[in-house]
């Protein structure tokens, strides 16, 4: 290995600009007479537009136009999509209404879009929306799905009766039915996910360009998939045909997946700038990230959990009803269905599966993917139950995993999913091990010695993603296809440029997919560059999320780089006068097999192009190739986290007093890399668990919309992590990668709250786990034991 | 409009500007210094720390008028005659980023910790740490980052 090879942790060749503050963020970004858009929100959680009166807005200095959904329906702007279909239990299509980019006749949630003024500065666009006069009709509000799904509630779509997107199901009913029927023992639960404000750091923003000479489009957006923007913005927006529509992603601070859907402001910030014939910028302040950004999670399920005598694992029914918010945002149909419960059995042998999901709209943001999107939730309702479950039967939590482990691949498990290769038994012991689980006991009394409850808990998880092979993901319902691009173009002095379909908002591809090409090129990481984030430069691409930059991305160059190696080859042959046969390509030299005959990579590069040795009627010239590679299956990263926690009763105060996190993500390009995604991950996973939750009040309204009332995690509130792998190789892609980005946000919940618990000796406590919710919980038990 | 004149990263800087022009957007509208950014409204985030005077200030929070004569350093004025600051080197050497949307103000607030604290230990830095968010690294590399700084600071 190569200190700049596969497996190297190769310092980031991106971070330059970022240290020394020269990135180019979307709002970094200036064009020539560029005007700036201020959106008009509604503060009411449900109503009726009467009417809008622009009037004293259009008046208003530095303003050029005031735009509403009457303008957006007069020029036919389609509405924003869902792009996966869900079929009911009866076999109907999911139920769907509008999503307009701007409201035509009636709001849905607190800060849905309602009009746009377009002025010469920020301040003058602000200023001025506030003059916009809207008449609503306020209307009753929900904001529980089980509220919204009973007799008499607020309706928000015609077309969803009882707010009612779907009710789907997986698994097999009668199998669950007649399992639980002969358990020894059910453990049951019933868990709230709670909903989560993705809150990259980097609020979304966009900037709409029209020029009127080519008839051309150049939208600037914080998109994680430029490439499905456009596509969205063409076929279903109709704003502009593919070819006349440039979207650039430029640096993106952070997406987390909020960033991969095609929101009403950039839509609106396109289509106005031929209106207004100037460029069009906005960039949301944090308040319309809390508002409008696309929320996560927000399940409540109902969970059980069949045990046979010796612990062996024979059923799980699962009902989840899940929030969707009050439309649908692009995926939001597929994340609490083919991404939650075909995750349902874990790492373990499970015969039997059922579950049933209602989708339902409410008054509140559209929630859709979220980092692990649909698998930290399934991950909380297995690894809850399984501690639970030990705990009820008086098994050790390792012990109880332990006896119900897939321990022979392929595995087909019931809900879907066939797991290729894993080896959960060495993450656990290795966890175990690096955790000294052993020594808990101890450290369990001495910390009561000093008056503070210890706590211990498991999350073994396992995870789909290096989404998606193409058709796989189509009989389920995907409107899109789920491979990966990339083009390979050597220049003539021998440096080579990447073009990937990928996108790179915190993940080190300029890194990493550089390490791949030098070190199977055999050229210095220097000499190799990573382009993304333009629809003019890249042709195609699905984007960066679920994991899949690694294992979809980095097969495509793979790919493409077989074509470059076999190609060159063929030049190489022909220059050295030999046959292709004979040709060896190693460290960067090609050589003729059993001679002292060579040539470096660069001079090949520098002969395809000039074109003098070889015959151009069979090798044409220059060394450029591409590749799409759709992947053959999902991919399965599993491991075991192990958090141990410290609580201080009389303050319901939590530390975390070690975070263990042992992963198996296959082949690691990056070790380092790899590590932050983690560290990245389970931050996330311990606001989710003890500081993080997004509330709307019965009315409707967002009472956490700042930071003030919204609690991110701080360096304060994390320890340093431990982090260790094991490696079982991904067989499903060339470079044997499983993808690591969702991980620690999968796994961390669910191994928190079993701390937690077991440190309370409760059975079950909702997250956030904040210091209240401890208190009042000890009070609780408390006063019960002093009744006894 | 008044009148607020600065010395930025060691030039002097004039500008015609509204009263209520806060320091932020005076460095990155005005100055075109977009290194500096804003991630929040509530003044928790940040990113948008400088320099003024030699301490960390969150120019989101500052009115530029606040700040006429004062000398103010951005993430673009920390590396001298092309050579990183150690605390650039050492986000880097120890992946203390990954968007790198924080960064800037990490990477000011991380000096001026180290600044007061030129021993500076983990428990403490966590502490310094805690006007600034960052949603990707969890941390644990930036901690690690300034307390390696801290030492070739020195």
């Amino acid at each position: 290995m190569s200190d700049t090879g596969i497996g190297a942790s190769v310092r980031r060749k991106e971070d330059y600009r970022f240290i020394t503050g020269e990135g180019h963020y979307t709002d970094d970004i200036t064009l020539p007479r560029q005007t700036y858009a201020a959106f008009v929100r509604s503060p009411h959680a449900h109503a009726t537009i009467k009417g809008i009166d622009s009037a004293q807005a259009l008046k208003a200095p530095g303003v050029l136009a005031v735009y509403t959904g009457e303008d957006v329906a007069a020029d036919k702007v389609g509405g924003l999509i869902c792009g996966w279909m869900i079929h009911s239990k009866d076999g109907s299509a999911m139920k769907a209404g509008g999503h307009p980019a701007l409201a035509q006749g009636k709001v849905r949630y607190v800060g849905d879009h309602v009009a746009v003024v377009i002025a010469e500065t920020v301040a003058e666009a602000r200023s001025a929306a506030e003059l916009v006069e809207v008449d609503y009709d306020v209307l009753p509000a929900v904001v529980s799905p089980a509220k919204a799904q009973a007799a008499g509630a607020p309706q928000l779509h015609d077309e969803a009766p009882n707010n009612t997107v779907y009710e789907w199901e997986l698994g097999d009913k009668a199998a669950v039915e007649a399992a639980f029927a002969k358990a020894a023992h059910v453990t049951t639960l019933e868990l709230v996910n709670n909903r989560l404000v993705p809150n990259a750091m980097e609020p979304r923003a966009a900037i709409g360009a029209y020029d009127r000479g080519s008839g051309g489009f150049t939208l600037y957006t914080t998109s994680q998939n430029p490439h499905v923007a456009r596509l969205v913005l063409s076929a279903f927006v109709g704003i502009a045909p593919e070819h006349k529509l440039r979207v650039i992603a430029p640096d993106v601070g952070g997406g987390f997946g909020s960033k991969i859907f095609i929101y009403a402001e950039e839509t609106v910030c396109l289509w106005a700038s031929k209106k207004v014939g100037r460029p069009i910028k906005w960039t949301g302040d944090r308040s319309e990230a809390f508002l409008a950004d696309a929320h996560g999670r927000d399940h409540v399920t109902h969970a059980e959990l069949a045990l046979d005598a010796n612990g062996k694992m024979l059923a799980m029914r699962v009902k989840t009803i899940a929030n969707l918010g009050a439309y649908l945002s692009t995926f939001a149909s597929s994340v609490p269905t083919y991404l939650y419960a075909t995750l349902l059995s874990g790492q373990y042998d499970l015969p039997a599966i059922y579950c049933e999901v209602d989708a339902v709209y409410t008054n509140t943001a559209p929630v859709d993917a979220y980092r692990g999107a649909g698998r930290p939730e399934a991950t909380y309702v297995v690894e809850r139950l399984v501690e639970t479950a030990a705990r009820e039967t008086g098994l050790d939590p390792a012990e109880l995993r332990k006896r119900n482990f897939v321990r022979s691949f392929p595995h087909q498990t019931p809900v879907i999913m066939c797991y290729d290769a894993g080896d959960y038994e060495a993450s656990l012991t290795k966890a175990m091990e690096m955790a000294d689980y052993a020594g808990f006991p101890g450290r369990k009394a001495e910390a009561a010695k000093r008056g503070k409850l210890r706590g211990i808990g498991f999350s073994n998880y396992i995870e789909a993603c290096g989404i998606a092979p193409s058709a796989a993901v189509g009989s389920l319902g995907a409107g899109v296809g789920l491979w990966e691009s990339a083009e390979v173009r050597v220049n003539p002095t021998g440096n080579v440029e990447i073009l990937t379909g990928s996108h790179s908002h915190g993940q080190g591809h300029e890194t990493t997919f550089a390490q791949l090409v030098s070190s199977r090129l055999g050229i210095p990481i220097d000499q190799v560059e990573i382009v993304h984030g333009d629809t003019d430069k890249v042709q195609f691409g699905m984007g960066t999320y679920g994991s899949r930059s690694g294992a979809v991305g980095m097969s495509a160059i793979s790919k493409a780089l077989d074509k470059i190696e076999a190609k060159a080859k063929k030049v190489a042959a022909h220059l050295m006068e030999a046959s292709e046969g004979d040709i060896e390509f190693k460290d960067g030299t090609f050589t003729v097999a059993g001679t002292d005959k060579s040539m470096p990579f660069a001079a090949v590069a520098l002969n395809a192009y000039t074109a003098h040795g070889f015959p151009s009627s069979e090798i044409e010239p220059g060394l450029k190739e591409g590749a799409f590679y759709d992947p053959t299956n999902f991919t399965f990263p599993a491991g075991c986290h192990i958090y141990e926690v410290e609580i201080d009763p009389d303050t319901g105060v939590t530390q975390i007093v070690s975070a263990t996190a042992v992963d198996d993500f296959g082949e690691i390009i990056n070790p380092m890399i790899v590590e932050g995604q983690v560290h990245g991950g389970i931050a996330q996973g311990v606001g989710q668990a003890m500081l993080e939750g997004c509330i709307y009040d019965e009315s409707g309204q967002l009472v956490t919309g700042s930071y003030m009332d919204y609690c991110m995690p701080r360096a304060h509130d994390l320890p340093s992590f431990k982090v260790g792998m094991t490696k079982t190789a991904c067989p499903s892609n060339p470079l044997g990668i499983k993808g690591c980005g969702e991980a620690g946000a999968i796994a961390a919940p669910a191994a928190l709250m079993n701390a937690i618990t077991d440190a309370l000796g409760v059975k079950d406590l909702p997250m956030p786990a904040s210091p209240q919710t401890v208190w009042r919980a000890i009070q609780q038990g408390a006063t019960a034991q002093a009744a006894e | 409009m008044p009148t607020v004149s600065m010395t930025v990263n060691g030039k002097s800087v004039t500008g015609q500007i509204e009263a209520r022009t806060l320091l932020v957007e005076f460095l990155r509208e005005n100055l075109g210094l977009t290194g500096t950014h804003v991630g929040c409204d509530t003044s928790q985030c940040g990113a948008c720390v400088v320099h003024v005077d030699g301490k960390a200030v969150k120019s989101c929070t500052s009115l530029a008028m606040q700040n006429d004569g004062a000398s103010v350093t951005t993430i673009e004025g920390l590396a001298k005659n092309g050579e990183l600051h150690p605390m650039q080197a050492a986000f880097r050497e120890h992946h203390g980023l990954q968007c790198g949307f924080c960064t800037p103000g990490m990477i000011m607030s991380g000096v001026d910790i180290v600044n007061r604290y030129p021993d500076v230990d983990e428990a403490t830095i966590r502490r310094e740490l805690e006007g600034n968010i960052c949603r990707c690294t969890g941390y644990h590399n930036i901690v690690k980052a300034i307390a390696a700084a801290a030492k070739d600071m020195r």
